[in-house]
């Protein structure tokens, strides 16, 4: 959650568009502490204060003009993410004849080409972490480049949020690195965890901890009721 | 003024095999799902549905009725993945054009304006070019002061309908028609993007009703792009119609957890008074 909300500091006035139950506390966290300017959604066609209070309309029309003016910042999941950030949430498989039909490309990849697109993944496995994605729906940094000027014009992906580690892109041909690892957590876990070569720094810092004042947040005023863990399991939670 | 009030059975007599049929709503959220359930009611087939897909595509999808889809997901919402949908694009049952959503949304916009494509910033670079490969690129005319760059865009076609399905809060006999939940979603673009826009609606009103209470922004369909207008009460279910209705997530669960052949059987084989009787009846079932 920590490094969910961390995706957000320093990004000023912008909606912040957290896809499930942990970076939807982490954007708030991030708007309670660091990040006060943040703008969020109630879910439907809302912006809204941290009490729920409405403070603007976000229809889905104007949502898709936030995203292409660029000021907003999603953090989205993903089916498989491969070492530059393609991402796919439409199928699993043959694209003809899929073996596992999923949602489909959503606005993935409007969303990378336009403003800053992180990834959360619950479980970080090699199912996920793929050396190929079947189906590119979000764009990741070789595909930017090789799409040319309009397409790496805007397009930045911060970072990997797992519940092992966070990762990013900061290598010179913007191929995965090992960002962070949660406390408690190895890089042989993340290394077999992950299905291609990861870039290993020879210094990997550990996630920060949560301060007093964010754990009292999360557990009494963000998520009294835990629905943190049932998207990762308390045992795995108790790391970060 | 036209008199434009028509029943279901007429708006999906009007429909043919083969057509290009818009569905408004979006996910599970305000679908027309009465005009939906008529056109299952028919022998039409071969569609080609272009629609920010729900159970509308589920339904239309396992009844066999659908030739090619143009969507950028389709959704239950509270479920995230629609189990007819699923099934049909696993056994390759139809054709998709699987484009992004915005894409999707130039591709209305262009037809509703008349033009042939718009250009959008999205889709190069991912596999939603090679999936769809007659979408084509266009180079702006325009090079970019500080770098010199003429920038490269998807040149999104337009999305001409023949039909648009949508279903509104309230309409007036004229075909006006007014939204009161919080989202329009694209239902005025599926209508200025078709032919002819058949609209259905929780109750219809007299025209100076629609403004009584509500602001005059609620007034999202004008006349002059809808072609009928069909009284529905309760024509959205089981998808929300906010704040006439929420979203029946019971009947949901139940539709995506029975075989189609079962559910229709139970459900879709009569007219719509027969479906809400029947829904009612299931409702009793559970209380007991």
């Amino acid at each position: 959650m920590i490094a969910c909300a961390e995706a957000w500091r320093d990004n000023g006035e912008v909606l912040a568009s957290p896809m499930g139950p942990i970076p939807s506390i982490g954007a708030r966290l991030a708007k309670r502490t660091f990040s006060p300017d943040l703008l969020l959604t109630d879910g439907e066609a809302m912006l809204v204060g941290l009490d729920g209070t409405p403070e603007g309309w976000l229809p889905y029309r104007q949502h898709l003009t936030m995203v292409t003016g660029g000021r907003r910042h999603v953090m989205m999941g993903a089916s498989q993410l491969d070492r530059f950030g393609n991402q796919n949430i439409s199928c699993i498989g043959d694209w003809a004849r899929p073996d596992r039909q999923l949602l489909g490309v959503r606005g993935a990849p409007v969303n990378t080409l336009n403003n800053q697109t992180s990834y959360w993944v619950p479980r970080h496995s090699p199912r996920v972490f793929v050396e190929r994605v079947d189906m590119v729906c979000g764009v990741g940094y070789d595909r930017a480049a090789a799409a040319g000027p309009s397409a790496t014009r805007f397009h930045r992906i911060p970072r990997v949020v797992t519940d092992l580690a966070v990762l990013d892109f900061a290598t010179p041909d913007h191929s995965m690195r090992l960002a962070s690892l949660h406390p408690g957590v190895t890089v042989d876990q993340v290394r077999q965890a992950t299905g291609f070569e990861l870039t290993v720094p020879d210094e990997v810092p550990y996630t920060r901890e949560p301060t007093d004042e964010e754990l009292k947040l999360i557990r009494e005023v963000i998520d009294p009721k835990g629905t943190r863990d049932r998207e990762v399991p308390a045992a795995d939670a108790a790391r970060r | 003024m036209t008199d434009k009030t028509m029943t279901a059975e007429d708006v999906v007599a009007r429909l043919r095999s083969g057509m290009t049929i818009g569905i408004g709503g979006w996910g599970s959220r305000r679908k027309p799902m009465a005009l939906v359930r008529a056109l299952l009611r028919t022998g039409i087939t071969d569609l080609t549905v272009v629609s920010y897909g729900g159970p509308d595509v589920g339904l239309l999808a396992a009844a066999g009725r659908i030739r090619k889809l143009v969507t950028a997901f389709v959704t239950l919402d509270s479920i995230p993945l629609e189990p007819h949908y699923r099934a049909a694009r696993e056994s390759g049952a139809f054709e998709l054009m699987e484009v992004d959503e915005a894409m999707f949304m130039w591709g209305l916009h262009a037809a509703a304006n008349r033009l042939p494509f718009l250009p959008v910033r999205a889709g190069i670079g991912s596999d939603v070019m090679r999936v769809n490969p007659a979408l084509r690129t266009v180079t702006s005319p325009y090079a970019d002061e500080a770098s010199g760059i003429r920038e490269e865009f998807v040149a999104m076609p337009a999305l001409r309908l023949d039909a648009a399905l949508v279903h509104m809060n309230r309409a007036d006999r004229a075909g006006n028609g007014q939204y009161l939940g919080p989202d329009p979603y694209f239902d005025d673009l599926f209508c200025e993007a078709a032919d002819a826009a058949y609209v259905s609606c929780e109750r219809v009103v007299d025209t100076a009703e629609l403004t009584k209470e509500a602001a005059p922004q609620t007034l999202l369909l004008k006349r002059s792009s809808v072609t009928a207008v069909v009284e529905a009460p309760n024509g959205a279910h089981f998808t929300s119609c906010v704040p006439d209705h929420g979203r029946d997530e019971a009947f949901q669960k139940l539709y995506a957890t029975t075989p189609y052949a079962e559910f229709a059987d139970r459900f879709l084989d009569g007219g719509e008074h027969a479906y809400q009787s029947a829904v009612q009846a299931w409702r009793k079932e559970q209380r007991q």
